[in-house]
């Protein structure tokens, strides 16, 4: 008898838990919530503990830093990390190093617009040299991903979405192909009159 | 006679409960760790240790992309550059500055060997993760683009 008493309350206890774990997923399932495919605000930029590729029990991922925290000053953006990383450099609120050790060394900046003409009705593309050289090293781009002469690249939108190209960082750390408008910036008027 | 039915009910409760809670374990959680986070398993799986997880977004503050993917020879591919314990212990990659001097050393594991058991090398967020995600039962991890 006294068994059967402590199997009632073991009943007692699941029932209830499995009930609400059942509501919650009714809940998440609801057919026709607002944006279903996309994230939450709330739920973006979150800290190691909570972003679902750090493991919670390792004792290391709560001393790590939540991005919420170091992008608070910066300006924001519509995609990737949320932040508009260039204007963040060109506003000063972030001084990342050029080189390891000397925190004075300055970057070597090449300003150079290349227009790329495009097929159908795309505005044309202006790549600026201007704030890749911030970032980055010649040596990083010419030659292995682009040959520094004028129509020597082949360049598609499929082969950037599938890593190559404008696609090595372009959608992996730099701004994805979702922001058309950051590249696609020149009008085909423009382009005639030039 | 009742009392084995009680028996039977309880243990079906249990069995739904433990299913329930392996079902919320395993994860239909979406991916949301932070873009370009990425993720290196290439040894830490089969050494016993938690993947590593380099998060750009951290180091792009304090460096530019010069330094690491020029200066350091950190080829632009995610578990592309074959880094071990050795080569860092030696200054190189990683090690180059997670040396005691310019950034914190290699007694901390656990600040980059971080990732949740069994994640695959990836690059996180990324447009091809994203293009080749599977929908249902992902998981955290998503697609591996990038071996």
């Amino acid at each position: 008898m006294k068994s059967s008493r402590l199997l009632f309350s073991i009943i007692a206890l699941t029932v209830p838990i499995v009930l609400h774990l059942a509501s919650g997923v009714a809940t998440a399932q609801n057919a026709n919530t607002f944006n279903r495919l996309m994230k939450p605000p709330e739920e973006r930029n979150p800290p190691p503990m909570k972003d679902g590729i750090h493991d919670p029990d390792n004792s290391g991922t709560r001393i790590l830093q939540p991005p919420r925290e170091a992008f608070e000053p910066m300006p924001k953006a519509n995609s990737g990390n949320r932040i508009d990383w260039v204007k963040a450099l060109e506003e000063n609120k972030i001084n990342p190093r050029y080189d390891r050790l000397d925190p004075a060394k300055e970057p070597i900046i090449m300003d150079l617009n290349i227009v790329r003409e495009v097929k159908g009705s795309m505005p044309d593309v202006v790549y600026p040299h201007k704030q890749h050289t911030e970032w980055l090293d010649c040596s990083n781009c010419h030659p292995a991903i682009f040959i520094p002469q004028k129509g020597a690249n082949q360049i598609s939108m499929a082969s950037i979405l599938l890593g190559e190209k404008c696609g090595v960082c372009h959608g992996k750390v730099a701004f994805p192909v979702s922001d058309c408008r950051k590249c696609h910036a020149k009008t085909k008027t423009d382009t005639a009159a030039k | 006679m009742a009392d084995t039915t009680i028996k039977k009910l309880a243990i079906g409760g249990l069995w739904g409960l433990l299913a329930g809670l392996l079902l919320m374990a395993t994860g239909i959680e979406p991916a949301k760790a932070e873009y370009g986070d990425v993720v290196m398993n290439n040894y830490s799986d089969e050494a016993g240790m938690r993947p590593v997880i380099f998060p750009h977004w951290f180091h792009r503050v304090r460096f530019r992309c010069k330094v690491c993917h020029a200066d350091l020879g950190f080829k632009f591919k995610a578990g592309g550059n074959e880094i071990n314990m050795l080569k860092i212990i030696d200054g190189e990659y990683c090690g180059a500055c997670h040396n005691g001097d310019i950034a914190w050393s290699v007694e901390n594991c656990d600040l980059c060997h971080s990732a949740k058991p069994g994640t695959p090398t990836q690059v996180h967020e990324s447009t091809l993760q994203q293009l080749v995600a599977p929908v249902a039962g992902a998981g955290g991890a998503g697609g591996n683009n990038n071996k």
